[in-house]
């Protein structure tokens, strides 16, 4: 689950070359922006068939924390 | 479960206007760097939109596409017996735009007018209600009219909203037919979600001010409105349209009593370009079947769906089974199977 949502985050955000893990706050990275939240939220629907509300999302702040949040809904 | 069926009423002719000024978003504003644009106008798909002039209220498209309509079909005005105008931005917060506009056009005073105060599921709210109406009684012709300015009512500051909405307006004929056989509404709302979308200030809660007036900061990306401007939250937006709106289309095609492939086309909202794309992906759509015009004239909110049909379905819709679908601000949701058995759609006007 850790390595292909690792995955699945770096495509979406069209992330190359960076180190991502479980630990990396995902707001600090570079292709970060307001609408990287939208595709974020598409691509977990998508996979995962989960809705993270926005009042949770803001709550969340590593790549564990989505992951997570993820468990907990699927 | 908030469902209606109707019988042998329908949509007999189709006309929409659009402001001539067309905006072409990459250029829209020098506020934000250009990057920054590209990147947000390339992520939501909308290049263009059409703005009213000063002075351009929704009424004057409406009116617009109503004269096109009336003369493309040769309508007599003392037949037309029910005038219902669709809109957030009326002309004025009294009397209602409906009323000015049977004068302005010219009908009866016997003609029922009232305004129906809603956004981008608006149509087919207004369709229900107009059906409902002409389905038993005598009234002989109905004008459905649709209009926005949304232009107007967004900060150019803040990047959530100042890319997306554009103006139109649309009129739709109504009349009962036997060709038209049954149509399947389905109709939703949930006030709890109000803060997703909203105008808060101008109205009787928030009456505008000089402290409503100010612009401010509203967020950590430094986008700037006031009071008076709406405001949009996208990401809970997208949220609510993945969960409501699939689920709402599977429960009118159910009741409909037939499948999802006898429908020739599907008409959603125009919302945006990563919102359509990604409903039309989840709900496994033949992206031939599901015309698109947000690219060109951005979100019209509830014109977006007659000013789909009029400028991308010319010529095509007769005999036809078609799904439309309207989702936003309340928030509200509707969706409807409807037969377009007789459907002429005049030339779309630029204004």
């Amino acid at each position: 689950m850790e390595d292909k949502f690792i995955k699945l985050f770096k495509e979406t955000l069209e992330i190359e070359g960076i180190d991502i893990g479980l630990n990396t706050k995902f707001r600090d990275l570079e292709n970060w922006d307001s609408l990287s939240f939208l595709s974020v939220l598409a691509m977990i629907d998508e996979e995962y068939d989960v809705i993270i509300e926005g009042n949770d999302f803001r709550k969340l702040v590593t790549i564990e924390d989505l992951i997570n949040e993820i468990k907990k809904k699927e | 479960m908030a469902t209606l069926v109707f019988e042998n009423v329908g949509i007999k002719a189709l006309a929409a206007a659009v402001p001539k000024r067309v905006i072409n978003n990459y250029e829209y504003t020098d506020y934000f760097p250009a990057d920054e644009v590209r990147q947000v106008v390339d992520k939501t798909g909308i290049y263009q939109r059409r703005f009213a002039e000063p002075g351009t209220c929704s009424s004057d498209l409406c009116f617009t596409a109503s004269e096109k309509l009336l003369g493309d079909n040769e309508i007599r005005r003392s037949d037309v017996d029910l005038l219902v105008f669709i809109s957030q931005t009326p002309d004025y917060r009294m009397p209602a735009t409906s009323i000015l506009l049977q004068d302005r056009l010219h009908l009866e005073h016997n003609t029922i007018a009232f305004d129906l105060n809603l956004g981008c599921s608006g149509f087919i709210y207004g369709l229900s209600v107009v059906y409902s109406m002409m389905e038993r009684s005598g009234l002989r012709k109905a004008l459905l009219l649709d209009g926005e300015t949304r232009s107007r009512i967004y900060s150019p500051k803040d990047r959530k909203t100042a890319f997306l909405f554009g103006d139109a307006g649309a009129a739709a004929l109504i009349e009962r037919d036997p060709c038209f056989g049954k149509s399947y509404f389905s109709l939703n709302s949930d006030g709890s979600k109000e803060d997703l979308i909203k105008m808060k200030a101008g109205g009787y809660r928030f009456p505008s001010s000089a402290e409503t007036m100010k612009e401010r900061v509203v967020d950590e990306y430094g986008n700037i409105r006031s009071e008076e401007h709406g405001y949009m939250e996208g990401g809970d937006v997208f949220n609510f349209v993945i969960k409501e709106v699939p689920a709402d289309i599977k429960k009118v095609i159910t009741l409909s009593g037939s499948p999802l492939a006898d429908i020739d086309y599907f008409i959603f909202h125009q919302a945006n370009m990563f919102i359509n794309s990604y409903l039309l992906k989840k709900l496994k759509l033949d992206p031939e079947k599901v015309p698109s015009t947000v690219s060109k004239f951005g979100n019209t909110s509830s014109v977006s769906i007659p000013l789909t049909m009029v400028s991308e379905l010319q010529g095509k819709l007769d005999n036809r089974r078609v799904l439309l679908s309207g989702f936003g601000v309340g928030m509200t949701w509707a969706s409807c199977v409807v037969n377009t058995s007789i459907c002429r759609i005049s030339d779309l006007v630029d204004y």
